[in-house]
């Protein structure tokens, strides 16, 4: 009986090594697959590794994901209106929308960047630009909810934004075109000369984040397209790409392509910081909107500025220099020590890395090549650390491991490069699927990224999932680059267009993520903090509503005496205190969007009743077992009608 | 007369423990809750284990006509018990004072504890009449009436000490620090009795 069982036990060994031993024998595929899976695969309850959150392009949201998995956890609202919660809908986030141009509720949202203490990610806020009407948004880290935009005036196309100093001093925001500034009427034909760009200067104070312009540089009428901050040594710098030093005004695509070699421009901000501080720069007059979410009353508040700082670099001697760089520069991007500056010419194959310390020698010398509107240009060898010959297309952005090594994506051959900083040889490439642009490294833009997987944002998603008919969404890709050989784990579908992305380590957030808005700290204005406070008001043709929701049943929920013409203002309170427990409302032919009130929160919605009837609202969100009775009328009655207010619950 | 009478002093004075932590702890978990409401049963009222458990558990309880969590006003009991705990205490001390200066012997000490005892047991049954009364004792206009097999109401009483399944709940009802602290300060008058009855003895031979 007992050798039986051996045979038994050493039978299965066999087998067990047997299999395991055909898996690493196996073709390379199968054995890649699998691992790549186990890579990705983060169990049911399980939390992902990292945080990433990626913008949403012409959504004018930001979206959160988690990584390795690939799994979208929320999407966070910021420059469009999103009926999901009635943010840009409610009375309360209405103001978050409002620009000098009116009520913009749609934006082309770009470059998220995390904010950063000695140049280490520390998951305050997450900063985010918009492009077509020209707008910074900082978005609280604790709720995942926009706090704060502010308008960029002389500003259009607000595409090099919005990066963080390492202390998070500054966001930045440069303008991508140039314009009269200040805005006139002239000849588009006369652009040359007569067209700016403005770089915008956003500090933010260290406590609450609150954004102000503190000064922008008016550059020569370039396209200023990308940007990143000095770090380590060369904090204090900032760098923007530049395209179209032509000055053209029409056909770009060949007019500003014409010189070999475009600018990155050079900025030492705190030249200009000191400049201003002493009283330099102009005060100029422009129109633009500052709008703040205010936690504790659960409102924004939209004001309209009337004044910018502007500088005119030429009155700063030192502040402003431009670096040669070849063929329409893309991405700009530094790596975690600060000195390589690295610019990408987009219809080149060749990487062009620059030396910051090399660049302080050419200053120091004076060895300049020229000038452009009186900037000095450097001579492009006295700048030049060396460059990647690759052999890919259209090189882009570059991200660094933290390890000496650099990756770049190649939007016309489709890949990310691999290479390595100083010996600037290639070390390996993979394919992409298909057409990358940005790429991210959690922590990419900082002195510590977390070299751990690399996330390639596609344009192109043809083929990668099933058909959803012409329209459908982009692809990003995760790579695991934590050995030699960067291996491609998964794929997955996003929403939008993201561009660039941000990301860091999920227990920077998890700790101090809020679970409820407390009830006690509500200070709306039309909150009912109990109850017995819910009432109805009438003044002249506004009707306020003060209602209360809890599981499962709105105070009050029979409504009375609202005639037709009225504007009915609903201001609900969400008094639950439990973790994902909110309440919608929604009520029969609103003009606006439901609303989805967080525990502890208060919103507004306006209904203006056109017809007489009995019209209900009810809870958009599943709340309890009871959901579906959680439901209340509103009589509306001719306009004529003598009825008075009245309203109640639970009587018969 | 020494060593029994610092033992029976000690053990009284565990007994403050309950004034600053809980007798019982009733935890309840269920899928929609992986972090589970909780209620710490203080001798001077309840609290929630999470800031807002006790709501939440007003709010689930309202689905089945229970009554909310009793406020320290609402019971009789918050008001007595610091005062019962607050007397002994006292006593147990004076007790162990006097037994060091040869006032009296330890039999003092094992009555303390008997009179204790009983007190400790007329507060389980009036826990567990409270518990019944909350569990059983339901608004009839309740959402949700639910029977057991046999056609009788549902008791939703928690149990008295251990886990008890409750609909999608699992309950969980043990004693906490406070309730330790106070057996342990129970055992030490036990101890005191039998240290101090050896003690009696050896001066008893010495004399």
């Amino acid at each position: 009986m007992k050798t039986y069982k051996y045979y038994i036990v050493s039978l299965i060994c066999a087998a067990f090594l047997l299999t395991s031993c055909g898996k690493t024998n196996n073709s390379a595929s199968g054995a890649l697959n699998s691992s790549a899976a186990e890579k990705v695969y983060v169990a049911p309850g399980e939390h992902d590794e990292f945080y990433a959150f990626m913008s949403g392009g012409y959504s004018g949201n930001l979206t959160v994901y988690g990584l390795p998995s690939g799994r979208m956890l929320k999407e966070i609202p910021v420059f469009s209106q999103f009926p999901t919660s009635g943010y840009g809908y409610s009375e309360e986030t209405k103001p978050m929308l409002n620009t000098s141009h009116g009520f913009v509720p749609w934006d082309d949202s770009h470059h998220p960047d995390i904010s950063q203490t000695n140049g280490e990610l520390d998951g305050r806020w997450i900063f985010i630009n918009g492009n077509n009407t020209p707008r910074i948004a900082r978005i609280n880290l604790s709720t995942f909810e926009t706090e704060e935009i502010i308008e960029v005036p002389n500003s259009a196309g607000n595409h090099s934004s919005s990066f963080v100093t390492e202390n998070t001093e500054y966001v930045v925001a440069g303008t991508r075109f140039s314009v009269p500034i200040p805005q006139r009427d002239i000849p588009i034909n006369e652009y040359k000369g007569n067209f700016q760009g403005a770089l915008s200067f956003i500090s933010v104070d260290p406590e609450h984040g609150h954004m102000d312009i503190k000064f922008q540089i008016i550059m020569p009428g370039f396209n200023y397209d990308l940007s990143h901050p000095g770090r380590g040594k060369s904090h204090g710098w900032f760098f923007f790409t530049t395209y179209n030093t032509e000055e053209a005004n029409t056909l770009q695509e060949v007019n500003a392509s014409q010189n070999d070699k475009d600018f990155i421009a050079a900025i030492n901000w705190k030249k200009v910081e000191e400049f201003v501080n002493n009283g330099g720069g102009t005060k100029v007059p422009v129109k633009y909107a500052h709008n703040i979410y205010n936690e504790a009353t659960h409102t924004a508040t939209s004001t309209i500025k009337k004044e910018v700082l502007t500088v005119n670099p030429l009155d700063i001697p030192g502040a402003v220099y431009f670096l040669p760089t070849p063929k329409s520069p893309h991405g700009c991007d530094v790596d975690p020590t600060g000195e390589y500056i690295i610019g990408n010419g987009k219809l080149s194959a060749d990487l062009t890395v620059h030396s910051f310390d090399k660049m302080l020698a050419a200053i120091e010398a004076k060895k300049f090549d020229g000038e452009a509107y009186g900037i000095p240009i450097l001579k492009f060898e006295d700048v030049l650390a060396g460059s990647v010959k690759s052999g890919g297309l259209g090189p882009l952005h570059t991200e660094f491991d933290g390890n000496g090594n650099a990756y770049t994506t190649f939007f016309i051959s489709s890949e990310v490069v691999k290479w390595k900083l100083g010996t600037w040889e290639v070390i390996d490439r993979k394919p992409t699927y298909y057409s990358v642009g940005h790429l991210m490294i959690p922590g990419g833009n900082s002195r510590k990224p977390f070299g751990k997987y690399v996330v390639a944002l596609n344009k192109i998603t043809k083929d990668r999932y099933l058909p959803v008919g012409p329209e459908m969404e982009h692809s990003a890709q995760i790579y695991d680059i934590s050995g030699e050989k960067m291996e491609l784990l998964y794929d997955f579908p996003t929403h939008g267009e993201p561009h660039y992305a941000a990301g860091c380590p999920a227990d920077l957030l998890t700790s101090k993520a809020k679970k409820i808005y407390r009830l006690d700290e509500n200070k709306h204005p039309y909150a009912v903090l109990s109850p017995d406070q819910a009432r109805v008001e009438r003044k002249g043709n506004e009707v306020h509503i003060y209602m209360s929701t809890i599981r499962s049943h709105f105070t009050p929920d029979n409504i009375e005496g609202i005639k037709v013409g009225d504007k009915v203002y609903f201001h609900i309170t969400n008094h639950e205190q439990d973790f994902d427990v909110p309440h919608g409302f929604a009520i029969l032919g609103q003009n606006t969007a439901e609303l989805l009130i967080m525990p502890g929160q208060t919103k507004t919605s306006v209904w203006e009743p056109k017809q007489v009837g009995v019209w209900p609202f009810y809870c958009t969100d599943f709340c309890s077992a009871l959901h579906q009775e959680m439901q209340g009328y509103i009589r509306v009655s001719p306009a004529s009608s003598k009825l008075e207010l009245s309203w109640s619950l639970g009587e018969d | 007369m020494k060593k029994s009478g610092v033992l029976m002093i000690v053990g009284s004075l565990l007994l403050l423990g309950l004034f600053k932590f809980p007798l019982w702890n009733i935890m309840l978990g269920a899928p929609q809750y992986p972090e589970p409401l909780g209620m710490d049963i203080y001798i001077h009222g309840i609290k929630g284990v999470n800031e807002f458990d006790i709501q939440n558990i007003d709010g689930l309880n309202h689905y089945i006509g229970m009554k909310t969590i009793p406020k320290p006003d609402d019971m009789w009991e918050f008001n007595t018990f610091p005062i019962i705990i607050g007397i002994m205490v006292t006593l147990g001390v004076l007790i162990g004072l006097l037994s060091m200066f040869g006032k009296v012997n330890h039999w003092w000490f094992i009555g303390w504890f008997g009179v204790m005892s009983v007190l400790g047991i007329l507060g389980m049954y009036d826990f567990n009449a409270w518990l019944t009364d909350y569990g059983t004792n339901l608004d009839p206009q309740a959402i949700m009436k639910l029977q057991n097999p046999d056609g009788t109401p549902m008791s939703y009483k928690p149990p008295l000490f251990g886990h008890a399944k409750m609909l999608n709940f699992d309950v969980d009802s043990l004693p906490h620090t406070g309730g330790y602290m106070m057996f342990t300060g129970m055992m030490f008058t036990v101890i005191a009795f039998f240290v101090g009855k050896k003690e009696a003895r050896k001066l008893k031979t010495r004399i």
